[in-house]
């Protein structure tokens, strides 16, 4: 016991000395002191410390604003069951593990902060008073784990509805609709559902003034309006048309994904990724595969990069096409709508030649991708390619160009880069405001330090400036698939490694052991090393990234997804007040969301 | 004797009503599938093309599917008032045809000595489909929809009405029979240009059509004051607001472009043609342009379009005096 005890003490200090090498770290404890800090390796290569309960809100408000270069912004909060892990050496005792994922841009570094808590004293100051954005962050924490965050100003579910029994992300909650009690939709039960929907001006805290003559408008936006892409509501408290308060509610959409993930293999969970961003397509696919990759150390072939990093960017030219419709739509503007629906389709076409799928094609792999490239795929883009600059400088007449479009848009809902770090605004949005964070060019992954293309950045932050980000995207992903079509590399379409390709089935029939390998990789899928990574990719909306947690098994232990919508919707209170409600909508046009990217 | 009294008084006037009544329906019915194809043709796609030559069964198919459909009345909304409210658009347009000379020939009350002021005033009563409609449904949105299209009426039916006294004092009539044969030698587009430029842009906001439908907004406010309308009662608000372009474009046709009047054709094919152009220019402005924020249009309205139609109505007094000495 105490020989394990000081083994266990020799390693720590030889990981912390390690540790101390980046600068954040070794300030950190010189600060805090040694004894502050546990250190964990993790696979991502990302500074990981535990910190204690009580050390935790001073330590972060140290990182957000006492140093030279602050980590500006919360990138996740989340939380780990880690009741029935078994990997987890070198860690303290935890039950629930809050953890805090801080970004700075100056810095172009990230840190992660653990915090270790028992069951029976789930309770941990809120940091909602240190980042705006923690708000919606520990409301979902709470909702999924139970943690009470204290001095959280509302701490309330936010994507099961109010009369939830448990908490989902716990592991003995269960996963499956037939592991639950029977769902019967009564007459009692809908009516409570339709009462739990009614306005309470009094209990959200937006009654109003008892010394007004006039009454405010409560108006219900939704779940089911035009202009909300999907089923969502908003709240709002109207001074005529005027926006005095905007409550936004998530949730409707909410499928469970990442309690999914601990269900599914490493490879089955694929098809479940393009369903988050459902408008962005095998764009979803690439942060698993890459986190899954990193934990699994495998490292692909050069041509699957670049195939990658092609369709990823017909996703966004896909995705962002979608967004220059419906934000002229919402203007009621109708006809480029459909004029860029049928440009999606050309580009549909080609996805669908390449992947044999469309909006879903599911078509990455943990290691490469589904298939090589069909003969004659060039003549395909090239076609797209020489046709789409010509659209793109028509759209910028109709659109760019009109008046009413430039009225409507233009000084509305601005923001800065510091309100965008505070609000953990990632993405198009945040490169509106002036900052050129896209994580492209500031940590290639797969391979885009090798493309020659510009990250277009905006001066006012308003909305008309976040149209022009996506529209001037879109060329950039036409410079970059030109080049991928260009210098497309010779070579296997995916990684000869053990837990990612089967051996080749000829060779089965020789010797059992291949025959073994490869009908448990097939059967069970394979057995991903423990470990924890999170590669980030700049997806079409903002940031999204799979942190995952391996507990050496056939599925993953934790799956977090961290997608920009959800995070981007808690702003809107914050970009609509004052303005009407037509301005509302092209906020919301503005913002770029889609629902199940928002709910998971 | 009483041959000749029964084709003078009583046939031929009830051909004339009957003729113009169904005439304007059918022309309100047939731009619905007119705007669908022309749509289609301007935003590259097809539009309905199934159903009968070149789709033109769809307008059939979807009066046979409105009248079978649910007549829902919200059992919170104000009964009576709520049925009423779709016959007034109906009404009110219907009505507006009888003082419009179609031809020389055609016409119900075309030579009524008001027929401009009695146009006018049925668009003002027009609104009250709109506002009623809103405040019956009981619902939020349609509130927002009935404030907005009171808002919208008040102001551009002001210089609808302004827009149009330049015309009257170049045909010295508030007949439009009058006012069309004043034309004969020129159009009134010419000297009253901007009296037609104001005209055609209140036409467009009387009859709630893109740009101008804030009060229906479809994705601001849903459907706006319609929010709670279905079935047949929906279908009034819906062919209520193409009969309305039908009557803006006739309207159009007749007080600045000449009415019946043309080389080579009848008057019948001409006024049809007439009409025609501006169905088609009320259908290519819906598709080309955003719908402004509800206050951007009233500024527009009180600061742009009403000093243009009181210039207009000054300096057109002033040339109709100097000229007349």
């Amino acid at each position: 016991m105490n020989t394990e005890a000081a083994s266990k003490t020799s390693q720590d200090n030889s990981v912390n000395e390690l540790a101390k090498e980046n600068t954040t770290v070794g300030g950190l404890f010189e600060r805090f002191g040694d004894a502050s800090f546990t250190v964990q390796p993790t696979a991502d290569e990302i500074p990981t410390l535990w910190v204690s309960r009580d050390d935790a809100h001073q330590v972060l408000g140290h990182l957000k604003s006492e140093i030279d270069n602050p980590y500006s912004m919360l990138y996740d909060l989340t939380g780990i069951d880690e009741r029935q892990r078994q990997n987890r050496a070198g860690q303290p005792a935890s039950e629930f593990t809050t953890v805090y994922h801080l970004i700075s841009p100056e810095r172009n570094e990230d840190i992660r902060i653990k915090v270790p808590l028992q069951d029976s004293d789930l309770k941990i100051n809120t940091i909602s008073d240190l980042w705006p954005a923690a708000n919606w962050y520990e409301r979902e924490a709470y909702d999924m784990f139970g943690i009470d965050f204290e001095g959280h100003p509302n701490l309330t579910r936010i994507l099961c509805p109010s009369h939830w029994q448990g908490h989902p992300l716990r592991k003995e909650h269960p996963t499956r609709a037939t592991d639950m009690e029977d769902y019967v939709l009564t007459q009692e039960r809908v009516a409570r559902e339709q009462e739990a929907l009614r306005i309470d001006p009094e209990a959200l805290g937006i009654a109003g003034d008892s010394d007004r003559d006039t009454d405010y408008m409560y108006l219900n936006l939704g779940p089911n309006h035009p202009s909300a892409h999907g089923a969502f509501r908003i709240i709002l408290k109207l001074d005529g048309e005027e926006i005095v308060e905007a409550i936004p509610e998530i949730g409707y959409h909410h499928r469970g994904v990442e309690k999914i993930g601990e269900r599914q293999s490493w490879h089955s969970f694929i098809p479940y990724t393009d369903r988050i961003d459902y408008v962005a397509g095998v764009m979803n696919n690439l942060p698993y595969v890459l986190s899954v990759e990193k934990l699994a150390g495998i490292v692909v072939p050069e041509r699957v990069e670049v195939i990658r990093v092609m369709l990823s960017e017909m996703s966004r030219i896909l995705s962002h096409l979608l967004f220059y419709g419906t934000v002229s739509q919402d203007l009621g503007l109708m006809s480029p709508t459909i004029y860029l629906f049928n440009d999606r389709e050309k580009l549909y076409k080609i996805i669908e030649a390449i992947t044999g799928g469309r909006q879903h094609p599911s078509w990455f792999r943990i290691g490469g991708v589904a298939h090589d490239l069909p003969i004659g795929w060039q003549e395909l883009v090239r076609d797209f390619l020489a046709y789409m600059p010509g659209r793109m400088d028509e759209y910028e007449k109709i659109i760019m160009q009109n008046a009413v479009v430039k009225q409507r848009t233009r000084g509305i809902s601005a923001f800065t880069t510091a309100d965008a770090m505070d609000w953990s605004i990632t993405g198009p949005m945040l490169r509106a405001t002036g900052s050129d964070w896209d994580i492209r060019k500031k940590r290639p992954y797969s391979g885009y330090d090798k493309f020659d293309f510009e990250v277009p950045t905006g001066v006012n932050g308003d909305i008309y400036d976040r149209v022009v980000m996506r529209a001037e995207e879109i060329r950039q992903s036409l410079r970059i698939i030109q080049q991928c079509m260009d210098n497309m590399p010779e070579g296997p379409y995916k990684a000869d490694h053990k837990l990612t390709t089967p051996p080749p089935k000829e060779r089965t029939m020789q010797d059992i052991e291949t025959l073994i390998q490869h009908f448990t990789n097939v059967s069970w899928g394979p057995v991903i090393p423990a470990g924890e990574a999170c590669i980030p990719i700049e997806a079409t909306k903002g940031m999204n990234g799979y942190y995952l947690i391996s507990d050496g098994n056939t599925s993953s232990y934790r799956t977090r997804i961290r997608t920009p919508s959800f995070i981007h919707l808690q702003m809107i209170p914050f970009m609509c007040k004052g303005l009407m409600i037509a301005d509302l909508i092209a906020i919301l046009a503005g913002i770029d969301y889609v629902m199940a990217d928002v709910d998971r | 004797m009483t041959m000749e009294f029964f084709i003078n008084d009583i046939l031929y006037p009830l051909l004339n009503v009957v003729g113009v009544l169904v005439g304007a329906i059918g022309f309100g019915a047939v731009t619905i599938w007119i705007e669908r194809r022309m749509l289609g043709v301007w935003q590259d796609r097809l539009g309905p093309n199934r159903i009968g030559p070149l789709g033109i069964g769809q307008v059939v198919a979807d009066m046979i599917k409105i009248f079978f459909k649910e007549d829902w009345i919200p059992p919170f909304s104000d009964k009576v008032i709520f049925v009423i409210a779709p016959t007034i658009i109906m009404c009110v347009a219907m009505i507006s045809f009888a003082v419009i000379p179609i031809t020389p020939e055609i016409g119900v009350a075309d030579d009524l000595n008001i027929g401009l002021l009695f146009f006018l005033a049925m668009m003002a009563l027009g609104v009250y489909s709109a506002l009623l409609g809103g405040f019956a449904s009981d619902n939020k949105l349609s509130l927002l929809g009935t404030v907005r299209a009171a808002a919208q009426s008040v102001g551009y039916e002001v210089y609808m009405g302004l827009s149009l006294m330049g015309v009257v004092m170049l045909a010295d009539s508030f007949s439009i029979r009058d006012i069309v044969e004043a034309q004969e030698d020129m159009w009134f587009v010419i000297p009253q240009f901007f009296g037609f430029l104001v005209f055609a842009i209140a036409g467009m906001a009387e009859s709630h059509r893109a740009p101008f439908d804030i009060p229906e907004a479809e994705t601001e406010l849903a459907a706006g004051f319609h929010t709670e309308y279905s079935g047949m009662k929906f279908g009034m608000f819906f062919v209520g607001e193409y009969v309305g372009v039908v009557l803006a474009s006739l309207m159009m046709a007749v007080l600045f472009f000449g009415g019946w009047h043309g080389p080579f054709l009848p008057p019948l094919v001409w006024i049809f043609l007439k009409t025609l152009f501006f169905v088609l220019f009320f259908i290519l402005v819906r598709s080309v342009l955003p719908r402004p924020r509800y206050d951007q249009l009233m500024a527009f309205g009180w600061k742009v379009m009403l000093p243009l139609s009181l210039a207009n109505l000054v300096i057109t007094a002033g040339i109709v005096l100097a000229m007349a000495d």
